[in-house]
């Protein structure tokens, strides 16, 4: 360990190879058979489910967590994955406090729901750990093209596999899986998850990965309408919003996104340098991803800048909370107005902000913080869209069934209108565009 | 503190709780740490004839029903009267009288129904010390096979001859201990009190198989792929046992017999039921066989709490529910309910609904807001969305004053009782008198 918290500027090694481990363990360590018995219990199998209709892919969850407790955690994933094939990330990174478990009766009755993320872990890794559970129909010829290989390409890619098409994947980074893979926090998917996903998913038979293959560059949407029968875009938000403040251009200066990934992908995180005093301006899950983990890196001080108020962040309560319980501060109603620093980040300058008549204004009291490292984490946009598609907010337009302004493309995801941007709101899309896709092509 | 000293057949002991005869009984060591714990007193292990002593199976002798989390709800054994000599079962139940003279010690016996058997058994309890002796007309597994337990409990006849035998030979109080296995517990009760018996203690366990192994298809507890029937005790079996209790001591052929109440006693508040319903005191196994003899800590400080609360005595509360045990024929017709649902209370979970709408008369309607309603028109009060409700309070039965409109019958409320045996459908409605 040759550096400490307190060692200035961006520093690796800051903790021991130990404390990083623990630091960076399982969140949520998975229930044993009888831990998942004594949470499936506390389920009272609602009638109609307030938990079902809160679920983006409406997962029949009274079922699933029955047949947990009866001892079936292999039909209880079957039931699961019928409606969600990655319910196993789902099952990780779903922020449930604000879905499934926030609707559970059990909240509204004791401020204490049915964990129902990690009865679906139990579940869902219990039978990831089996052969594939689903088998083609009978081939039909057709083949599709998926453009993006996160939770919705995967999600339209598998349901069209099962319906007996084929179907190839472009993806434009080295590995598949998107988000899953590049942009989550390590502590919610150890042990390389997402690739074992990934390939869990494909054993399906089917469909092809071509990786580094953006559309676009080596890959233009015509020739893919031309070649394939249909095509789905689940491209995602490449862009990263700017900060619009001096010195933004400063060294220390970083798209959490990027800091995210760079976590994810290192083999080493004590080879990972982090700042003694990190500021991430954001409010939303990939700042508190990005603040939490710079914190168990080894940062000294972290702290989360957002420009309005505690009410508005992004990011839910748990969030908040674990964010607080790291020991990362969250600062609100404060802006970036400068980075300082000769050549590299040394401070950064906010001011307050307060709401105005005509909408959110900076006060005009600045103060700064001593900031070595700066994450940018307010927002991603669609970036790279391909030609032609009409655009609505800043996102590729889609009608209910994913289907885009033109003939024989459908979008879902991030990238496309309509939805949250979560896991398993792409994971819905995509699979209801490849219902859609299925009913036009067949 | 209310004082919870018991006086049973003039058997005192400091508390009305007493350990069944089982296996917590079996020996000194554990009968003396019962007593420390603070049980009232024991009945032990049943003691078998002159000779070798019974054989055990060599494999599991319980099986088991679970509730959430592996709560214990009910438990089936298989195991016979004590596997130990019989000189040392004496031996030790006379110290263990010597050393705590205020604690209730009765000797459980289980010989064959031939009166030379009990003869030769009587005296040599006697000489013990023992407060008095327990006959087991019970057990329904294994030594039934050989004509003793529920073989005899099941024959009247056989229970009134081994009661006279033993009031013959005997000098303290005899109970006898009646087995659930039977159609109507009157009826063996009668024959106990017909011999003499100063009291009956009920009920032993229930023939049972706990389970079925859906690997090998052996039942459970399963010896060698084999199961035999066991007896089910804990508290599943509480229900029935209430029952049995309470049909002897509201039968005029058997009133004011004493009763030993026994069947799943797990908390005060299951011991306070059997009291009330005529028990002059319990006795527990499962519950102690689950927890450790420190259980009994709770009973005493709950029931004596509870007879704080309500002014009353320990014998003022025994059989206080007797005078309420009637047959269905004289329940009042005229008592109408309808179920209310505590808006602020309802956690939304809708089981009401599909109780009532899948299973029952359809009395609850759902809004799309997920409000849930009963409908009186509808409602036949039958209790099971109360039962369902997983909100403590939240549905619960609402009386309809007299006079008030049931809408579902479309008629008031008669302030009057009325039952069965004078309603106009019941072909043998007596009317009244003119």
């Amino acid at each position: 360990m040759a550096n400490t918290p307190f060692t200035p500027g961006i520093a690796d090694q800051r903790l021991s190879a130990e404390d990083l481990a623990r630091n960076f363990a399982d969140l949520h360590a998975p229930y044993d058979g009888h831990e998942a018995a004594v949470a499936a219990d506390r389920c009272y199998f609602c009638h109609d489910a307030p938990c079902v209709t809160a679920c983006p892919t409406t997962i029949d969850i009274p079922l699933f967590i029955r047949q947990i407790s009866t001892g079936t955690p292999e039909a209880a994933a079957k039931t699961i994955f019928e409606q969600n094939i990655l319910g196993g990330m789902c099952a990780r990174v779903c922020p449930t406090e604000t879905l499934c478990e926030e609707a559970c009766v059990r909240e509204a009755a004791e401020g204490k729901p049915v964990e129902i993320g990690r009865l679906q872990r139990f579940a869902t890794d219990t039978m990831m750990a089996k052969p594939h559970p689903f088998s083609r129909a009978a081939p039909t010829g057709k083949r599709v093209a998926v453009a993006g290989a996160g939770p919705a390409g995967l999600a339209c890619a598998h349901r069209l596999a099962m319906h007996g098409h084929d179907v190839v994947i472009f993806d434009a980074r080295p590995k598949p899986g998107g988000l899953n893979e590049y942009g989550i926090a390590s502590y919610k998917t150890v042990d390389g998850f997402a690739q074992a996903e990934v390939d869990w998913l494909v054993q399906i038979g089917g469909i092809a990965i071509r990786r580094d293959a953006a559309i676009g560059d080596s890959v233009g949407l015509d020739a893919l309408v031309a070649e394939f029968d249909a095509v789905f875009l689940g491209i995602g938000l490449a862009g990263v919003n700017a900060l619009r403040a001096d010195g933004e251009d400063k060294g220390g200066v970083r798209d959490a996104v990027e800091f995210i990934a760079d976590l994810r992908q290192a083999d080493d995180l004590s080879s990972l340098g982090v700042g003694r005093n990190v500021v991430v301006i954001g409010g939303g899950m990939t700042a508190v991803d990005a603040a939490v983990q710079a914190k168990l890196l080894g940062a000294e001080s972290v702290t989360i800048a957002y420009r309005r108020g505690q009410d508005r962040m992004g990011a839910s309560g748990f969030e908040q909370d674990l964010a607080a319980q790291k020991g990362v501060r969250i600062l609100c109603n404060a802006q970036p107005v400068a980075v300082h620093g000769n050549g590299a980040a040394q401070e950064i300058e906010l001011e307050y902000t307060r709401q105005g008549a005509g909408g959110l204004e900076g006060t005009g009291e600045t103060f700064r913080i001593a900031a070595d490292q700066v994450f940018k984490a307010i927002g991603q946009r669609l970036d790279g869209a391909p030609q032609g598609l009409a655009l609505e907010g800043g996102k590729i337009q889609v009608d209910a069934n994913g289907r885009t302004s033109m003939a024989k493309v459908w979008a879902g995801g991030d990238c496309a209108t309509g939805g949250d941007d979560l896991t398993v709101t792409a994971v819905a899309e995509g699979r209801d565009a490849a219902e859609d896709i299925h009913a036009t092509i067949a | 503190m209310t004082d919870l000293t018991s006086d049973f057949l003039g058997i005192k002991s400091p508390n009305p709780f007493w350990l069944a005869s089982a296996p917590p009984t079996d020996k000194e060591y554990n009968v003396r740490r019962a007593f420390e714990a603070g049980w009232g007193g024991v009945v032990w292990k049943t003691l078998g004839e002159e000779g070798p002593p019974v054989v055990n199976v060599n494999g599991p002798r319980y099986g088991v029903i679970y509730g959430a989390d592996r709560r214990v709800l009910g438990i089936n054994n298989i195991e016979l009267i004590t596997d130990r000599p019989l000189q040392t079962n004496l031996e030790e139940i006379a110290a263990v009288k010597a050393d705590y003279p205020d604690r209730a010690v009765i000797v459980s016996i289980m010989v064959p129904c031939e009166e030379a058997a009990w003869k030769a058994i009587l005296p040599r309890v006697a000489e013990t010390g023992a407060d008095g002796i327990e006959l087991n007309f019970g057990c329904p597994h294994g030594m039934s096979e050989r004509g003793m337990g529920s073989a005899v409990g099941q024959v009247p006849e056989y229970i009134e001859m081994v009661t006279r035998w033993c009031k013959e030979h005997y000098d303290k109080p005899v109970i006898v201990k009646l087995t659930p296995n039977i159609t109507d517990i009157r009826y063996p009760a009668r024959a106990a009190h017909n011999g003499g018996a100063d009291a009956v203690s009920l009920i032993n366990t229930v023939s049972s198989i706990t389970s079925v192994n859906l690997d090998n298809f052996s039942p459970e507890p399963s010896i060698d792929g084999k199961g035999s029937h066991g007896g089910y005790c804990g508290a599943a079996v509480k229900p029935i046992a209430l029952n049995m209790v309470a049909e002897i001591a509201r039968d005029p052929e058997t009133a004011g017999l004493p009763i030993s109440g026994i069947g799943g006693v797990t908390t005060w508040r299951d011991a306070a039921e059997f009291l009330a319903l005529g028990a002059g005191n319990v006795q527990v196994c499962t519950a102690a066989m689950t927890y450790g003899f420190k259980v009994v800590q709770e009973m005493i400080s709950g029931l004596s709490d509870y007879l704080d609360d309500k002014g009353m005595t320990l014998p003022e509360l025994i059989g206080r529910s007797v005078p309420n045990v009637t047959d269905w024929q004289y329940l009042n017709l005229n008592y109408v309910t309808k179920a209310r649902i505590d808006q602020e209370d309802c956690i939304k979970c809708g089981r009401c609904y599909a109780a009532c709408e899948d299973t029952s008369h359809q009395a609850i309607t759902m809004s799309a807001d997920r409000v849930f309603e009963v409908q009186d028109d509808e409602c036949v009060a039958c209790n099971l969305c109360v039962n369902v409700c997983p909100v403590e309070g939240c549905i619960t039965m609402e009386e309809l004053a007299p006079g008030a409109m049931d809408q579902r019958t479309g008629k008031p409320v008669e302030p009057d009782y009325a039952n069965w045996t004078t309603h106009p459908n019941n072909p043998a409605s007596r009317p009244a008198a003119e």
